[in-house]
């Protein structure tokens, strides 16, 4: 949560500014695993206050809530308006007696933004999906890897990727994607 | 690098998956019951067969689920793909 020092501060702090793909750090959130079973995702939505998307590979927002399809019974939530505590009580009320696993884990990744007109090509160095508006629209959110990390890959708009990273693979992540956009500079 | 179809994420590349084994082998409900031959078979024996494989994968760096898969161990090509608990689907013939 925000009282670890990010791996990413001093990087950030000195990021070139090259318009063809931005790289930022995104402000820490509530991250919760939610994992169940058809009874449960329902009301889980429900207690979320963001209907957990049933389609594979997207996800939902609503004002500060997030909610990613990252499997068929696994969903990341993330809420930038609520501690972890907080979060899991509501949640917790409305899956009250289905069985269902919520975990706390928002201290575990990093998010990084990735925008700009060239955010997919810089992303592709690394990352092996086509990126292409076709076939990863905006809405999409899937897990896969960039180079050897595992990374959970959202599309925002058509120009903007947020990019969620183990917290100590994120240094290695950032690095990379410095070298695939200084070609830009 | 190949494209497999991961029955709940689309085609995806292959280094997002895993490999585990040959599919459909069910644990004896009674293992105590079987003789060692029979244990071994379970355990270790499979048909490692040259053509059409039925095989589970894992889409790890992906929805994280199991499914199956039936693949060409000649051509590497892949068949067809389908979710666990579904029963093999009827394939053409050994074509390469
Ligand atoms: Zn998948």
């Amino acid at each position: 949560m925000s009282d670890l020092i990010s791996p990413l501060g001093t990087l950030a702090a000195t990021a070139a500014d090259i318009a063809a793909a931005r790289l930022s750090v995104i402000a820490p959130a509530t991250q919760l695993s939610f994992r169940g079973r058809e009874a449960a995702i329902g009301p889980a939505g429900a207690g979320f206050g963001v209907d957990l998307p049933r389609q594979a590979c997207r996800f939902a927002r609503s004002g500060a809530r997030l909610a990613a399809w990252l499997g068929p019974d696994e969903w990341l939530l993330i809420a930038e308006d609520a501690d972890p505590a907080a979060l899991q009580a509501d949640l917790q009320a409305a899956l009250a007696g289905l069985p269902h696993a919520l975990v706390d884990v928002s201290a575990r990744a990093l998010g990084i933004a990735v925008e700009g007109p060239r955010a997919a090509y810089v992303l592709n160095q690394g990352c092996p999906l086509d990126l292409d508006e076709a076939a990863f629209p905006v809405g999409m959110a899937t897990r896969t890897v960039f180079a050897k990390a595992e990374i959970v890959l959202m599309r925002e708009t058509p120009e903007r990727f947020r990019v969620e990273v183990w917290r100590s693979f994120a240094p290695y992540a950032w690095g990379l994607l410095e070298e695939a956009r200084r070609e830009f500079a | 690098m190949l494209i497999i179809t991961c029955p709940w994420c689309g085609e995806r590349p292959e280094i997002e998956f895993v490999y585990g084994g040959e599919a459909h082998i069910a644990r004896p409900a009674d293992p105590s019951a079987l003789t060692d031959q029979q244990w071994a078979d379970f355990l270790y024996n499979r048909t490692n067969p040259k053509g059409r494989h039925a095989e589970r994968w894992r889409h790890t760096h992906g929805c994280g689920r199991f499914f199956n898969a039936v693949r060409d161990t000649v051509s590497d090509f892949f068949v067809a793909t389908y979710k666990p608990g579904d029963a093999r689907p009827d394939v053409e013939g050994d074509v390469q």
